[in-house]
């Protein structure tokens, strides 16, 4: 039956990366059974009763029951044992989730409308893909720079919020090497189940090899356009000429643009995309208004990565 | 008064005719069956949403909607059914018919503001339906700051409706309580009060005592939007996460306003259908006072990972557990009452063992949620979807749904289609499951809420939730004619078809104007089965 | 004539007599001065936290508030909220004239409140001194503290439902004032005048917390 099957609850759930999911796994286990018991005793319990003593006439007469104290204090007493003890593992295995590496690396988490980028402290940044080293402890700590997002990675069990003027921080240790999915678990808009990352726990030495390599090594711009298109961009822009949240790119090169502010029409040419990119509200075009729904990427993207998206776009006739 | 000459054929339909007679009523029976036809309504819109939403999941990719217009789909469902269906529909409709009768009363205590109440929600309702000539509205039901600062302008008009809805709250609870403590018939002590009552009295201290947070809140958050007074915005010095305090201050105790009179209803139902007196019956009423009180101090719940402090996520998380008590006594209590009675399967009586069982699992899949270290997994995953759906709707629906059959002989003086009653129960109770049970794999597989489009990992769960979610909808829409059938086409019902040992079956079906042609003197208890 | 008039009151058919419903009243009363007290205890909540984070805040934006003006309003209320305690002893005297008088007394110091009310916010909003992002302050202190505007949020938004309850307290008490002139209140049925003096004393009450609160804190 269902019920039985998934108290094995790793079975209903994700595969488990690290130590502190195992034990959230076991405390979950533990409370299913405890469901399910509880469940059988009641559900059991009404549909037992209920069919036993079903009425045979309309002249039944039935005991009058008002209360049984040992009993009530019993199916009181009882719970609250159950749940004390329920929320004192829950309490030790979060503290556990919750204490913070001294040692650990750590990475700077931004979120925004609708990606996620990691700051290493070698400088490197990385969007919608964060590397780690195995069996290292790792503390992230998050911000937003618009609405709330939440850092959700279900294989480890935990989630924290991301909120905006504040930094909130998230603790991992991953204990298998593989890639994981990153979900964000806080409501923040059109985008929000496009805005995914993937987790890659890796060796010490290919995480090494990760943060000293220049990803664009050997590519064309358009190449290294792509790329940052696919991390960056591919939520809200089509390479055709669909519109979704912004505009479709092809043909936008040297095509006119009319603007909410009422700023004389212009063409797009390499300074507006660029400021499109940096400050998007400098510009707003009709349709897309009154405020921009991108955000800016001052800051996330280099000069090298900003023209490789220039170049993409110029070639998108 | 009252000693007039008596026309047993007068009743509170037939009394007055004509559709301004029902507008401008200050009789609370009129007043419950307008709140019935209006939330009703509500929950036809709300329910057509719920199938779109479904819809749309049972595929990967975009399927009916762009992703805009699916998060508006989703939000106005959840408004929606929690501000208009949910809250009002077990206090408003049937608390307002019922609630005097059973105390003896001839009215509620203060009539013109119940009528006013129903109109705050006709308006409030409005003025939300008219956000969606602004661009609608994106947030999800809960506004969370500081998305709702920025999107689109419909917002606003949400928000001012749901604070006006609040208004409806407030004076519904307002005029129960002093119903309660003044208007009870001679010999109707507290502890002669039948349990829907008791739960409807505790259920309106919650709305006297959190709506007006509610109500401030949303005031704030209009403001925000209009002014940017930036007490919830950070980037005028303001705290994002105070707006959700101050939001689950209210919505939790919601939470009860939405199941507190299901379990009065569910307790009427099963003394009556198990023809025996209630067991525990102090237990079950002080355990409705006392997860009012407690539901004050567990808000944090809905934050242990918001970013609150650690110490108060553990403290919140114990204080829930503590809520947990008193609802664990209701259930075993109830079985108890069934224990050595005569059982009648009766529609109402399925729902309420429906109840029974769907409330039981939201309420053990509520601990595995109040358990911090498991919660922070299932937060805002479909687990949590799944969890209140199994308590909102499988407790409260439920408990509406069994409670109009129950009464209903007494509202219209009609009986309703047994054998169709009967098939709707199975059509919703089979679907129900098949809807949300995949949902707490969902969830715990990660899946997180308020998605328009997943992983392909979750397309066959999400495909038997949809089969479920249409069968609902096949289930209610049957029901619908029923309870139409019933009060149009009816048998004509006996004063007391049930063997019910409360007040307001001692009295004509449907009931004279001031609900008793003689005064009741009350010198029992309630479920005297002897 | 008030005396006849004021007996013949009918009370509503579901209570038993004329006290019954006085009493039901009352208590219906106090429960939505209960929700009053919630609603204002959101912002007073709300108030303690930032005050809590920004305390020199606070000190720096109650600069900008003249307490004279605020003391004035204070006491202006306090005398209304006596008159208007006056007026219901009268009614129960059965002297219409003098729960007229108070009435009237009550009903214009509720005005001369607004009016200093007026005053303070026609001055603040031609400085500039306005929530959030409608703050345009240029003066003098303008850059003394961090989020300034966030204080006048507080003010703007305390003071503005403070007033619109005042306003709605002036609109019930000049309905009194018709109803006395009509002869409806005697010493058998002054409901209206008890709740409207319970609603009346609680906006009182209020404006006393407010008053140091934003005037004088820090």
């Amino acid at each position: 039956m269902f019920w039985p099957s998934s108290a094995q609850a790793s079975t209903f759930m994700p595969v488990q990366a690290s130590k502190i999911a195992m034990h959230v796994d076991s405390l979950y286990e533990f409370l299913l059974w405890a469901s399910l018991i509880s469940c059988v005793l009641v559900i059991g319990g009404f549909i037992l009763f209920s069919i036993k003593y079903k009425r045979k006439s309309e002249s039944d007469r039935t005991p009058y029951i008002s209360h049984n104290n040992l009993l009530e204090f019993l199916w009181s007493f009882i719970p609250f044992v159950v749940f004390m003890v329920v929320f004192a593992w829950g309490f030790f295995v979060y503290r556990e989730m919750r204490t913070m590496p001294q040692d650990g690396l750590e990475i700077l988490v931004e979120g925004q409308k609708w990606n996620w980028t990691f700051y290493y402290k070698s400088g490197k940044i990385s969007a919608g893909e964060l590397w780690v080293p195995e069996n290292t402890p790792i503390k992230l700590v998050m911000t937003s720079k618009d609405v709330i997002h939440s850092f959700y990675l279900p294989a480890f069990r935990n989630k924290q919020d991301v909120v905006p003027g504040r930094y909130t921080a998230l603790t991992f240790n991953a204990e298998k090497k593989g890639d994981y999915q990153v979900f964000c678990t806080e409501y923040c808009g059109d985008q929000h189940s496009a805005m995914l990352a993937k987790l890659h726990v890796v060796t010490r030495e290919e995480f090494d090899r990760w943060l000293a390599n220049d990803p664009y090594k050997g590519l064309s711009l358009t190449e290294i356009g792509q790329k940052v298109y696919g991390s960056r961009c591919a939520m809200c822009h089509s390479q055709s000429d669909v519109k979704m949240v912004g505009p479709g790119w092809k043909g936008l090169y040297g095509s006119s643009r009319t603007f909410v502010s009422g700023d004389p029409v212009a063409k797009v040419d390499e300074n507006y995309i660029r400021e499109s990119i940096l400050n998007p509200n400098a510009k707003v075009v009709v349709g897309f208004g009154p405020a921009s729904a991108m955000p800016t990427f001052a800051g996330q993207l280099s000069e090298q990565e900003i023209m490789a998206i220039i170049e993409l776009i110029k070639g998108l006739k | 008064m009252g000693t007039a000459i008596v026309d047993k054929n007068k009743n509170y339909l037939n009394e007055k005719s004509g559709l301004w007679s029902w507008l401008t009523t200050l009789d609370h029976k009129r007043i419950g069956i307008m709140y019935m036809i209006a939330v009703m309504f509500f929950f036809l819109l709300g329910g057509i949403f719920a199938m779109l939403i479904r819809a749309e999941l049972f595929k990967v990719g975009p399927t009916l909607f762009t992703s805009p217009q699916y998060n508006q789909v989703m939000t106005l469902h959840g408004a929606i059914m929690v501000f208009m269906v949910i809250i009002p529909g077990i206090p408003a409709f049937l608390g307002n018919f019922f609630l005097p009768i059973q105390l003896g009363a001839k009215d509620v205590a203060f009539p013109r503001i119940n009528l006013l109440s129903w109109y705050c929600l006709i308006v409030g309702a409005a003025v939300v339906f008219w956000s969606l000539l602004h661009h609608g509205v994106d947030t999800g039901w809960t506004f969370y700051t500081p998305y709702s600062i920025s999107t689109s302008n419909g917002t606003t008009w949400v928000v001012a409706g749901a604070f006006i809805i609040g208004f409806s709250s407030i004076l519904t609870g307002l005029n129960f309580i002093a119903t309660v403590h003044k208007l009870r018939a001679p010999g109707m002590n507290f502890w002669r009060m039948p349990l829907f009552v008791w739960a409807l009295y505790s259920t309106a201290i919650l709305q006297v005592l959190a709506t007006p947070v509610l109500g401030i809140t949303l005031l704030l958050l209009v403001a925000e939007r209009v002014m940017g007074i930036g007490i919830f915005d950070a980037k005028l010095g303001g705290d994002p996460v105070l707006f959700q305090h101050f939001f689950w201050f209210y919505s939790h105790p919601a939470v009860y306003i939405m199941i507190l009179p299901a379990m009065g209803v569910v307790s009427e139902l099963i003394a009556t259908f198990s023809r025996k007196t209630i067991f525990g019956y102090k237990a079950i009423a002080l355990s409705s006072v006392g997860i009012a009180a407690v539901s004050f101090f567990v808000w944090g719940h809905h934050m242990f990972v918001s970013g609150q402090s650690e110490v108060a996520g553990i403290i919140f998380s114990f204080l829930t557990m503590l809520v947990g008590v008193p609802t664990a006594i209701k259930v075993f209590n109830w079985v108890a009452t069934i224990y050595k009675g005569s059982v009648r399967f009766d529609t109402p009586m399925l729902y309420a063992l429906g109840f029974l069982f769907l409330f039981t699992i939201g309420g053990v899949t509520g601990i595995i949620l109040a358990t911090i270290a498991t919660d922070v997994h299932f937060h805002d995953t479909y687990f949590v979807v799944a969890h209140f759906h199994y308590v909102m709707v499988g407790g409260t629906l439920m408990a509406i749904m069994g409670g109009i059959y129950y009464w209903i002989p007494k509202m219209f003086g009609r009986m309703y289609n047994e054998y169709w009653a009967r098939i709707t129960f199975v059509l919703i109770f089979v679907g129900f499951n098949v809807t949300f049970f995949p949902q707490f794999v969902l969830g715990a597989l990660g899946m997180p809420r308020r998605y328009f489009d997943y992983l392909p990992v979750y397309e066959p769960l999400n495909r038997i939730s949809s089969v479920g979610a249409w069968t609902i909808g096949v289930g209610f829409l049957i029901g619908l004619f029923v309870i139409i059938q019933a009060i149009f086409k009816g048998e004509k019902a006996p004063e007391n078809p049930w063997g019910g040992k409360t007040l307001e079956w001692q009295t004509a079906s449907p009931p004279p104007h001031e609900n008793f042609h003689n005064q009741p003197v009350v010198t029992a208890g309630p479920y005297e089965y002897r | 004539m008030n005396t006849a008039n004021s007996t013949k009151h009918h009370y509503a058919h579901h209570f038993e007599s004329a006290e019954h419903e006085y009493q039901t009243s009352k208590f219906g009363l106090w429960l939505f001065l209960c929700t009053e007290i919630l609603m204002f205890g959101g912002l007073f909540v709300g108030y303690a936290i930032f005050h809590h984070k920004y305390p020199e805040l606070f000190k720096a934006g109650s600069h900008f508030l003249d307490w004279r003006l605020g003391s004035l309003n204070t006491v202006v209320l306090l005398i209304s909220s006596f008159t208007m305690a006056l007026s219901i002893y009268y009614a129960q005297m059965n002297d219409r004239a003098k729960t007229l008088i108070n009435l009237y007394i009550t009903l214009i110091c509720g005005f001369i409140f607004m009016g200093v009310k007026f005053f303070e916010y026609s001055h603040k909003i031609h400085e500039g001194l306005l929530p959030g992002h409608l703050f345009h302050y240029a003066g003098e202190g303008a850059n003394a503290v961090a989020n300034l505007p966030l204080y006048f949020s507080f003010y703007f938004c305390m003071t503005g439902l403070h007033g619109t309850h005042v306003l709605a307290g002036l609109f019930l008490i000049a309905w009194l004032i018709v109803r006395t002139h009509r002869g409806e209140f005697g010493p058998k049925y002054y409901t209206p005048l008890e709740c409207v003096g319970l609603f009346w004393h609680l906006i009182d009450l209020i404006w006393i917390y407010l008053f140091p609160l934003l005037y004088l804190v820090g």
